[in-house]
């Protein structure tokens, strides 16, 4: 039944019948190019936010002061709230989750690094040795800031890859003395950054060293920490705690929004996995209803042609044709139709994807691509629909008299 | 070859019952040349439905080549269509998007013989008929006695020993027909296949060896007759030209 010959039969039928054919492939063909296409960019969406996310740990909470906007004791409408080395030590101290803590500082002005004769305009930031965590920041050679340069004050400095090539031109910058508005500092390691390109344009120095030498006293302008492996619920407890301890020491209201600005980055990831699950299930939705569409197409297409064929397969009967060879006539036909017509779906999907993917330069969106596994069950799927779809009325006609079907004009 | 006694068949309209097979008794011998004709509604049809295996009786016995042919399944009746019969339609029957020469081996696929072999096969038959060049061709570029021809040349390939003509002129002109008709009588003749013609002209009645009338679902008549010469026959259409005598009158 199943051999290479009921096959040429069928491959003669098919060739016979072109337009039927294509009409036919071409609602599967599209129902699974359209479903390898949204799957894909569904990925690639994906993929392209979670890749505006790896700069940063996911699991941060970013503290920022701001100026009061609610009257508070007292206190007045406008007042600036400055940030201190104690506020940090009782986040540190008192908050509980906390894994990794840093506080910057940032020096006022602007700020000259100069080695050699070159000197040049870098961000330079003063952080604690925990700052490794916060920015995925990869040393490159030496090493980052560590406590001891925290304690003793220690003029050192850890270089981005972009500061290294424009001040050392490829010479190695280890042991060497850079002068940071005319102060000198050592440069102890070198670091590069997946992020931004302009993250490697930083200049990072040990904050007691940076407030203690430009005149920044206790002051700090960030805190940041990381919350582990805690979940939402307590980062959201852990956030509250931050903002009551430092509403009692600043003495503003702890409603005030702007008095202090706390960004819980878990909270915001939680957001965006919650969007990226709505975009998925949106997307297998309307995966599912376009499949469906094609395996109703099929059905559709099928069954007037086996209607079409009425006096063929009469023909068929009358010459010898039992009902079962009927059946398996049109079901194989079927099965080879949508078969060839979901691979070529298949293929031309992924090479579309393939162009996507070519497209340089869009947030958002990036390495779009299937599991071919998706790709394989979503064509099964078809084709076992398409040999549904040809087996009902299929067995309608082989169950049709002969003389009834050869009288079918 | 095959024997009939008291076949009757009924057909249900609405609510009426048609008796459209009244009792047929009919024996035909192996290597005959028999036309069976009668009017349309005569019943001949259904008769010729019932020998070839294309539907069932009611009462009565059917014998095939000694076999009973009574209650066959589908698959059973297909079997033994393909190996007992070939049929020749009025209106040809030919698979449209095959060529001549696939359709003339289409019986053989459900035979189980393989494609070469048929195809080799189809070639012969096809040559036999006199279309050997037209084998790539559709039907649909054949001439309507052409396509006959590759019907029959389709109805032989399986070596039947009864081939079925279903007023196989009915759609032919007449010097196609008697072509056609010739080619059905070199079968009988060369092969000592048994033929059956079911015809409502008298003419294409005339070229076989035994008539059997049918009316009203019974046989009216069954006798030898002697075959006339076709050549008598053809008339072939006069030339619309007048002549110069009657032009004058």
């Amino acid at each position: 039944m199943f051999g290479q010959d009921a096959w040429q039969e069928i491959f003669e039928t098919v060739r016979g019948n072109l337009l039927r054919t294509s009409l036919t492939g071409f609602s599967v063909a599209w129902g699974v190019l359209i479903l390898v296409v949204l799957l894909g960019s569904g990925q690639g969406l994906e993929r392209g936010i979670k890749y505006q996310f790896r700069d940063d740990a996911s699991n941060s909470i970013w503290i920022s002061p701001g100026q009061t906007s609610v009257p508070f004791r007292g206190g007045p409408v406008g007042r600036r709230v400055q940030m201190r080395n104690s506020d940090f030590g009782s986040i540190k101290d008192e908050i509980k989750g906390v894994e990794h803590i840093t506080a910057r500082y940032v020096i006022r002005g602007t700020v000259n690094v100069a080695y050699g004769g070159l000197t040049q305009t870098f961000p330079v930031r003063s952080v604690h040795p925990d700052h490794v965590f916060l920015e995925n920041t990869k040393v490159e050679s030496g090493r980052f800031v560590n406590q001891i340069d925290i304690a003793e004050y220690r003029k050192v400095a850890v270089l981005g890859r972009n500061v290294v090539k424009t001040l050392f031109a490829g010479q190695s910058p280890l042991d060497k003395y850079i002068r940071i508005n005319g102060v000198a500092f050592k440069v102890v390691g070198t670091f590069l950054d997946d992020g931004n390109a302009s993250e490697m344009d930083i200049v990072y120095l040990p904050i007691s060293t940076a407030q203690r030498t430009f005149g920044g006293a206790d002051r700090i302008n960030q805190v940041m920490l990381t919350t582990g492996t805690e979940p939402l619920i307590v980062t959201e407890q852990m956030s509250d705690g931050i903002r009551a301890q430092l509403a009692e020491t600043h003495r503003f209201a702890f409603e005030d929004q702007r008095a202090i600005f706390i960004n819980n980055i878990n909270k915001e990831m939680q957001r965006f996995l919650d969007l990226m699950q709505g975009i998925r299930g949106f997307i297998w939705l309307i995966g599912i209803g376009t499949l469906l569409a094609g395996v109703v197409g099929v059905s559709n297409i099928l069954m007037i042609s086996v209607h079409e064929r009425t006096r063929e397969i009469g023909i068929r009967k009358a010459l010898g044709a039992t009902p079962g060879q009927i059946v398996a006539l049109i079901v194989q036909e079927a099965i080879l139709i949508t078969s060839l017509a979901g691979y070529i779906g298949l293929l031309v999907g992924l090479g579309l994807l393939e162009l996507f993917a070519k497209v340089p330069n869009i947030d958002f969106f990036r390495q779009p691509g299937i599991q071919l596994s998706v790709g394989l069950q979503a064509m099964a799927l078809l084709v076992v629909a398409g040999g549904l779809a040809g087996f009902f009325p299929a067995r309608r006609a082989a169950k049709l008299r002969p003389i009834d079907a050869l009288r079918d004009e | 070859m095959l024997e009939l006694r008291e076949i009757h068949k009924y057909y249900t309209v609405g609510s009426n019952k048609l008796h459209v097979l009244q009792g047929i008794d009919l024996s035909i011998g192996t290597g005959e040349l028999v036309a069976i004709m009668g009017s349309s509604g005569s019943g001949k049809s259904t008769l010729m439905n019932i020998i070839g295996l294309l539907d069932d009786y009611d009462s009565g016995e059917y014998r095939l080549a000694g076999e009973l042919m009574k209650g066959l399944s589908e698959a059973r009746a297909a079997q033994l269509r393909n190996r007992h019969i070939g049929f020749v339609f009025q209106s040809f029957h030919l698979v449209p998007f095959k060529t001549a020469l696939e359709n003339v081996a289409l019986p053989l696929f459900y035979r189980g013989v393989s494609r070469r072999e048929r195809l080799k096969l189809a070639e012969s038959y096809l040559d036999r008929v006199g279309l050997a060049k037209w084998a790539d061709h559709k039907p649909n570029e054949m001439s309507g006695g052409q396509r006959q021809r590759v019907a029959i040349a389709r109805s032989l390939i399986t070596q039947p020993k009864l081939v079925l003509a279903d007023e196989p002129t009915g759609a032919l002109d007449s010097v196609t027909s008697i072509e056609v008709l010739e080619l059905l009588r070199s079968i009988n003749r060369d092969d000592g296949v048994t033929v059956i013609v079911i015809t409502h002209e008298d003419d294409i009645a005339h070229l076989c060896r035994r008539l059997i009338h049918i009316k009203d679902g019974r046989i009216l008549s069954d006798s030898p007759i002697e075959p006339k010469d076709p050549s008598g026959i053809v008339t072939r259409p006069t030339p619309l030209v007048l002549e110069p005598a009657e032009v004058l009158a």
